[in-house]
């Protein structure tokens, strides 16, 4: 990417504005979003994503991407992931080890249902969306 | 046919035991019997907080939120929420300054029942922090092409005098201030730097920020930039940070990529880049005239104020320094407006706080709250209370260089002046919270030894304070403390505030004054009595054996590192009182409370 003037910044923001209020990226419209700050990571959260990779395979789902981000600040049950399947609520999900990892893929991305005794939920409102 | 409605139930310990499984089985049964058992799903969730409150019961995807829910309110539940799509009014949470109002209450105004206000942690769990397109999609650089084409530098230190943000790192100094003095004063260079310095035990406020929104604080920097007149930002960070350090790496040469920094950004004619500088770990170099110092490659000691950085900074040039959390408020200040930023908050504080909750918490994590939320908020509806259920003692917040709050101040709005009103202070935001098991003077004696390693060793009150004062909690942990020490803790204490250098000295004492102010007696049973009743210090402790309960069942002899304990097996135990080290094993382990510890 060149650098840019200030016409083609605005034009990439509400590109990928669109792209996130779509949720539907290259045809993936699951997203599954792994919280890797160093506690997350402490935490185990590099083999959940293992997991959640491997069991994505296993299952030959096509319409899943799997992304990190910073910390949810959920750090008491780290390792925390964020699952967001179409017609279903956003949801957060904490001590996600790599068998909960598995479990969601199967419970949730596939079968449309929570994994129990895992949801947790945001700590706040989503300020900059207001 | 796909589930419709998700019921969460509350399943942590607080609601378990006020009821949440009878809730969840009465939940079940209804959606049978109503017929959507199809419709619905079920499901336990971990701990929300809010146990005050509890047990809580949350219906997706309207996000009704239900508190103090009883298994008899499930039919109702079910029948108006399910199948007729409606809301129980009644059992809506209702924000307390709300009450007044609930008859008229309007559905579409329902109160968020979370109290975390997040700008500094906005995008930490939404982004990727490795992708500048996905700080981009969410307004960022929006502050920036905002301030480079429609702002002039007077208008931003306006926007932020307005807001009335104070430097987060602790002193709480207005940062429209710096600003400014930076600005007006001419010179051929200029600096900006991030103190990325994070070093308090227990907090890691900054950490996170970096590691999951790099690029909020490369944006306020430069701004900041081109406000005072600046073309070069160094960000400060100690080497023992590598994911944010190298999250920092990417970020600065995506942005390079992109002409958000470097020459000529968006055709502005503004110039600003950055370099990224890696500290040892030194407590003191968070400092900032010692952090400058280390910067220019020299040993990291403070050097007298004024000159203020502001003034003569980095190689002697005007430099503005501002910590991680403070920068990554500009940005949203810059978007949303100082005015906006400061309703948030207290009169004096406004905005928000980020703290690191650890301790004896049910809920630790990361907490962003704004100005003016009490303790008891913080630990009892957030951090979900203490953990087994024990009674909470105090919270310590700032770090070596803060003070205890105890249950007396869980009431108090947390701001800057208030904090420093009952002998804490901010700190940059790390808060430990402690119970009943907890020693004050173990506690003080912890924070004494860290300042003892970490004091640079420049100026006498600080390197000789810190020892002598540490020497006398040691002292008194042992049981030989004189009523003489307890008044030199404060005669030290006191001259360090006034003599020593830097905040770091000046500050040192206050884990101790605020301990003997707030738990005196604490500190006489330890000299008077010989006792610590937490069973902390350990010369102070004894353990024994109860003749008339122990079964002899050997566990404890099993447990104990030292082979103490002896006993025939089906006879009682004791222990040999010259060998014990008094580690507690054998009290943890006795399942028929048969060892005393006095």
């Amino acid at each position: 990417m060149a650098k840019m003037t200030l016409e083609e910044l605005r034009k990439l923001r509400n590109q990928k504005k669109d792209e996130l209020d779509k949720r539907d990226t290259e045809g993936k419209d699951v997203h599954i979003i792994i919280g890797m700050g160093t506690c997350g990571i402490a935490a185990g959260a590099k083999d959940s994503l293992d997991a959640f990779l491997d069991e994505i395979e296993k299952n030959k789902i096509d319409n899943v991407t799997v992304k990190q981000t910073g910390c949810m600040g959920l750090c008491y049950v780290e390792p925390t992931v964020e699952v967001k399947v179409p017609e279903m609520p956003d949801t957060i999900y904490g001590n996600v080890d790599a068998e909960t990892a598995r479990n969601i893929v199967r419970e949730h991305v596939l079968g449309k249902k929570l994994v129990s005794e895992h949801v947790f939920d945001r700590p706040s409102k989503d300020i900059v969306k207001e | 046919m796909a589930v419709k409605n998700f019921i969460l139930v509350c399943g942590g310990t607080a609601c378990e035991s006020s009821k949440a499984n009878d809730i969840f089985n009465a939940l079940k049964s209804e959606v049978e019997a109503q017929g959507v058992d199809k419709d619905v799903q079920i499901v336990k969730t971990g701990c929300f907080g809010f146990c005050e409150k509890g047990p809580i019961v949350k219906v997706l995807p309207e996000e009704a939120f239900y508190v103090e829910v009883t298994p008899e309110d499930a039919k109702e539940i079910i029948s108006e929420s399910i199948v007729k799509g409606r809301m129980v009014k009644r059992l809506l949470y209702v924000d307390d300054t709300d009450k007044k109002k609930e008859d008229d209450f309007d559905i579409e105004n329902i109160k968020f029942y979370q109290k975390q206000v997040r700008i500094v942690l906005r995008n930490c769990g939404f982004i990727d922090p490795e992708k500048i397109e996905e700080y981009i999609a969410r307004d960022g650089y929006a502050a920036l092409e905002k301030v480079l084409f429609d702002m002039s530098p007077d208008d931003v230190i306006n926007e932020l005098k307005v807001s009335g943000l104070r430097g987060r790192g602790g002193a709480g100094f207005p940062t429209w201030m710096k600003w400014n003095f930076t600005k007006g004063v001419e010179s051929d260079q200029k600096f900006i730097v991030c103190n990325a310095d994070e070093g308090d035990p227990g907090a890691y406020m900054d950490r996170s920020t970096l590691e999951g929104d790099p690029h909020s604080v490369l944006e306020a920097m430069t701004i900041a930039g081109y406000t005072v007149g600046a073309n070069k930002g160094v960000i400060y960070i100690r080497a023992e940070y590598p994911l944010a350090i190298k999250r920092l790496e990417i970020a600065i040469e995506q942005a390079r990529e992109y002409g958000l920094l470097g020459e000529d950004i968006l055709g502005s004619g503004f110039s600003f880049d950055f370099e990224i500088r890696l500290g040892a770990g030194a407590f003191v170099c968070g400092e900032e005239t010692a952090l400058l110092r280390s910067i220019e490659g020299n040993r990291g000691m403070p050097t007298p104020k004024p000159p203020f950085p502001a003034v003569e900074g980095l190689w002697g040039k005007p430099t503005v320094i501002n910590n991680v959390e403070t920068w990554a408020n500009v940005p949203m200040i810059i978007l949303k407006g100082g005015k906006w930023f400061n309703s948030i908050g207290t009169e004096k504080s406004s905005g928000t706080k980020v703290f690191a909750l650890t301790g004896k918490i049910n809920n630790s994590g990361l907490v962003e709250v704004p100005m003016g939320t009490t303790l008891r908020e913080i630990v009892f509806d957030i951090g979900g209370g203490i953990k087994d259920g024990k009674k909470f003692k105090a919270v310590q917040t700032g770090g070596p260089s803060g003070g205890v709050l105890t249950n007396d101040f869980l009431d108090t709005p947390i701001d800057f002046d208030q904090l420093t009103a009952i002998g804490s202070m901010m700190g940059s935001g790390g808060m430990i919270v402690m119970d009943e098991d907890d020693c004050i003077i173990d506690v003080a004696k912890f924070y004494q030894e860290f300042c003892v390693e970490e004091s640079c060793g420049k100026c006498a009150p600080c390197r000789i304070g810190t020892r002598k004062l540490y020497d006398i909690l040691d002292k008194i942990s042992k049981g030989k403390g004189t009523h003489k020490d307890l008044e030199n803790l404060e005669t030290i204490g006191n001259a360090m505030k006034k003599a020593a250098l830097c905040g770091l000295g000046q500050t040192a004492p206050n884990p101790i004054l605020s301990t003997l102010k707030y738990f005196k007696d604490e500190y006489l049973e330890h000299v008077d009595d010989k006792v610590c009743r937490a069973g902390k210090c350990k010369d102070l402790v004894r353990f024994e054996i109860d003749p008339e309960k122990c079964i002899g069942c050997t566990v404890c002899s099993r447990k104990c590192p030292v082979g103490c304990i002896s006993g025939e097996r089906k006879q009682p135990h004791s222990i040999d009182q010259s060998q014990c080290v008094k580690c507690g094993a054998c009290y943890a382990a006795c399942k028929f409370g048969a060892i005393k510890k006095s």
